[in-house]
């Protein structure tokens, strides 16, 4: 299967053109054809994951000889083994997570190394299965195509297809009905091949198509309901917001495509940049370029805008696109890149690097906007902006293990939220919190439930998903970097980041789901919704509690826990391998754990405080700086009037004028210009070379035959006997010749 | 022999012949002066045919006299038709293939 990874994406590609031209006339207007393809790829992506555990073993058994260690190692992988292996028959939630948590694991080898283990046998590192075919040859030079697995790959491809069934089934109840049914479930499909195809990219030019490719469906997904203006619009800010990124993805794959020496390969790529045949500038430039990038398309500030606005589409492909897949993209990227960020950037000899930074603005900048939005959806699209700065941060701090902790563990826990959201709004067909909801809980306990799960997955309570991979990170902004001091921003920003987290989403809870019923929650009597959006969210529930344990520590407070349960996350997903650089790991601190929960706690309990008794209400009113701040966020930082009033208007009003000047004298001068010249010389051509020597030689040898015709004529006379004269004349002269000359 | 008799008859003819041929305007006339020219050329086969004592030249001039007369049927057919067209044998109005 490794070998053969190209089937998982080509199944749903196949799936998108059947829905396309046969949906419409099959009884369940193709979204059976959907739900197939995707849960076909989901099983072989999972057989890819046990296949890849095994692969990992391999690797380490042949490479640890008869250590004792490698042995211990090797028996624990087993267990997992079987663990995954049984997984999938089983439909209860608790047990498909075991084989979710065996199966997620996928990836390098470095954990042998865990505590005092030999540490070398990481250095032999687990080789990714690559494959190719030559795309095209110049000169001698071929390109190649390929698929591209290790770790990372497995572990995206599982949480694609597992998300994107979910949402899938969950669609066939929320979009039921819909005029375009047959259509949304088609660029579901393409969603899902062109998602796919990207993880398993071997060449960057087939990373930039899948990265296009997963833009258009966003684009066309966000503008499903395109006949009210501010979908199309939200559509359209979607698209040109991520092209405005997608110059920076093409310089910087130019760049590395010179740099590695004209190749688009992928591992080649990272491998050079690894072993420093690639210059630090050249490196920098590509980070910065692809940092672009990954802005765009993972909602890092300042290009986060479209994503809020990107809720304008249907709630299920919020969940899949603008929450757990498409808008990790970036993230992904920079994951697959590491090679080139690592050394571009300096991430482990620095404190500070761009990167982080950017992340750590997101992180603040997200929570903070998510505080004023009354709309569900736009709380949880501005709360995924911060989580994404959560990991964009991990990554630019060097925890790159637990930014793709965080990712796998987001993506359950944020598509729980966002599919429950749906359910509420399914249930009193609006969005606005103030306005419609209000006391949900008493009408659907179970939405209520998985939803109170997932906010304390997101806030980062105790035992649930996202206390383990937040923690990760926190512990890597404070241990990770040059010199030992740690990224001290990035912790401080994180720890910040935590609280905001905490008390919006009590504030989200409480309008949401306590209090009285309001609107249209109070008018009509709602009610719970049907099986096909209960069981998903029940299942991603269920992954948001168990996701955290298979990336267990096993330093500091852990330091107990066997070896065969802990960090199974880092061990099997981060590449042991020469396309990937040495990076340190940070160990598990009782001490920023501790902080980051009491700060959880003290977030809740100030929302609490605020929105549950009633405390320090009128702030607002009374202050005229929280007046202020209110403003601020109400106007999202003034980010859209930066855009459309400043940098557009500027571009209108004077660089507008000065273009148009331009454009008026030199451009149309020169136009001009050239136009008379040509005419001019074309003037000259006529009168001279075309009508006197050309017409010249043509009118001359008609005249010339026309005289000599006319000469000629005159002998023509018709007349027999003036024929016959000549003849004889003729005779004679002959004749005289004849006689006198021989 | 008196050869220089002959060839100057036979030249004299030719002459009066060549000048019919070219000066006469009535068709009939132009035939009769190719029939001089044609005995003219008659009267010099058989001189000198009896001047060399061969046979040959006898023999041309009866082949010649047998053609002067498939000429003539010929020739005068066209006259005939001329005049039958025009009512006239008006060799100088007969230009149609004037250039």
């Amino acid at each position: 299967m490794l070998r053969n990874v190209w089937v998982i994406p080509l199944i749903p590609a196949v799936s998108f053109v059947l829905i396309l031209f046969f949906g419409k006339r099959l009884p369940r207007k193709g979204s059976e054809i959907g739900i197939a393809a995707v849960g076909i790829a989901f099983a072989l992506s999972l057989v890819a994951g046990v296949q890849w555990i095994d692969h990992v073993n391999d690797a380490e058994s042949a490479a640890g000889g008869g250590e004792s260690a490698s042995g211990a190692v090797l028996s624990a992988a087993a267990e997992e083994h079987d663990e995954a292996d049984q997984g999938p028959p089983r439909e209860g939630e608790g047990q498909e997570d075991h084989g979710v948590a065996g199966e997620g694991q996928g990836g390098g080898a470095g954990a042998g190394e865990g505590e005092g283990g030999p540490a070398e046998e990481g250095g032999h590192g687990v080789e990714p299965v690559v494959t190719g075919v030559t795309w095209f040859e110049i000169g001698d030079k071929p390109f190649e195509v390929g698929t591209f697995v290790d770790g990372l790959s497995v572990m995206m491809l599982f949480v694609v297809t597992l998300v994107s069934l979910l949402v899938h089934v969950y669609s066939t109840d929320y979009v039921h009905g819909d005029r375009r049914y047959t259509h949304f479930f088609a660029f579901l499909s393409l969603f899902t091949a062109a998602m796919l195809f990207l993880v398993v990219s071997r060449s960057t030019v087939q990373f930039i198509t899948a990265w296009e490719l997963v833009g258009l469906c966003s684009f066309a997904l966000i503008g499903h309901w395109w006949e009210e203006k501010p979908n199309s619009d939200a559509a359209l800010k979607a698209f040109l917001t991520n092209r405005v990124g997608d110059i920076g993805l093409l310089v910087g794959m130019i760049v590395l495509f010179f740099a590695a020496g004209s190749t688009f390969d992928i591992p080649t790529i990272n491998t050079l940049a690894n072993e420093g045949q690639i210059s630090h500038l050249v490196l920098l430039v590509a980070s910065c370029s692809l940092l672009g990038a990954v802005m765009s398309k993972s909602g890092q500030f300042i290009l986060h805008t479209w994503l809020p606005d990107a809720m304008a589409g249907p709630t299920p492909v919020s969940a899949l696109i603008h929450a757990a897949t498409m808008v990790v993209a970036g993230i992904y990227m920079v994951a697959r890149f590491y090679g080139v960020f690592w050394n571009g950037l300096l991430i482990g000899d620095s404190n500070i690097n761009l990167l982080a930074v950017v992340g750590a603005v997101t992180v603040l900048g997200g929570a903070g906007l998510a505080f004023v939005q009354n709309d569900i959806k736009k709380v949880l699209a501005y709360s995924t902006v911060s989580q994404l700065g959560y990991m964009a941060m991990a990554l630019g701090v060097g925890a790159w293990t637990a930014a793709l902790f965080h990712l796998f563990t987001h993506a359950f826990f944020k598509a729980c939220l966002f599919l429950g959201a749906g359910s509420v709004s399914h249930a009193v067909h609006s969005f606005d919190m103030k306005a419609d909801m209000g006391g949900m809980r008493r009408f659907m306990p179970r939405t209520y439930l998985t939803f109170m799960v997932a906010t304390g997955a997101l806030i980062g309570i105790f035992p649930l998903a996202g206390f383990w991979s937040k923690d990760e990170i926190l512990a890597g902004a404070g241990q990770l970097g040059g010199g030992g001091d740690g990224y001290v921003l990035m912790l401080v920003a994180g720890v910040l980041g935590a609280l905001m987290t905490a008390a919006y989403m009590t504030r989200c809870v409480y309008l949401t789901f306590f209090g009285e019923p309001r609107g249209a929650a109070a008018q009509h009597t709602p009610h719970e919704s049907g099986p096909r959006i209960v069981v998903p969210l029940c299942i991603l529930a269920g992954l948001a509690v168990v996701a955290g344990f298979v990336n267990l520590p096993d330093t500091g407070a852990f330091s107990g826990i066997p070896e065969s349960l802990a960090l199974r996350f880092e061990h099997y997903v981060e590449p042991v391998a020469p396309y990937f650089p040495e990076i340190s790991h940070p160990e598990f601190d009782i001490g920023i754990a501790l902080v980051s929960t009491l700060v959880a706690a003290l977030g809740i309990s100030l929302a609490y405080a605020y929105w549950f008794r009633g405390a320090f209400h009128g702030g607002t009113e009374r202050s005229r700086a929280l007046r202020a701040g209110y403003r601020v966020l109400e106007n999202r930082y003034y980010f859209d009037h930066l855009y459309t009033g400043i940098v557009a208007g500027g571009i209108k009003g004077p660089v507008a004028k000065a273009v148009y000047w331009f454009n008026q004298n030199v451009i149309d001068g020169i136009v001009n210009g050239v136009g008379i010249g040509a005419r001019r010389s074309a003037d000259w051509v006529y009168a001279n070379i075309d009508q006197r020597i050309v017409d010249g030689a043509v009118n001359g040898s008609g005249a010339g035959a026309e005289g000599s015709g006319q000469l000629l004529r005159r002998m023509q006379t018709g007349k027999v006997q003036q024929y016959g004269a000549m003849l004889f004349g003729g005779t004679v002269v002959l004749a005289g010749i004849i006689v006198f000359a021989f | 022999m008196l050869l220089n008799q002959f060839l100057l008859l036979a030249a004299v003819l030719f002459c009066i012949g060549v000048y019919g041929v070219l000066a006469r305007r009535n068709g009939v006339m132009v035939l009769m002066s190719i029939e001089l020219i044609l005995n003219a050329v008659n009267i010099n086969l058989v001189a000198f045919g009896a001047y060399r004592d061969a046979i040959a030249g006898q023999v041309f001039a009866l082949f010649v006299i047998a053609i002067a007369a498939a000429e003539v049927g010929v020739g005068l057919a066209i006259v005939l038709l001329l005049y039958r067209n025009r009512a006239s044998i008006d060799l100088d109005t007969v230009d149609s293939m004037k250039g």
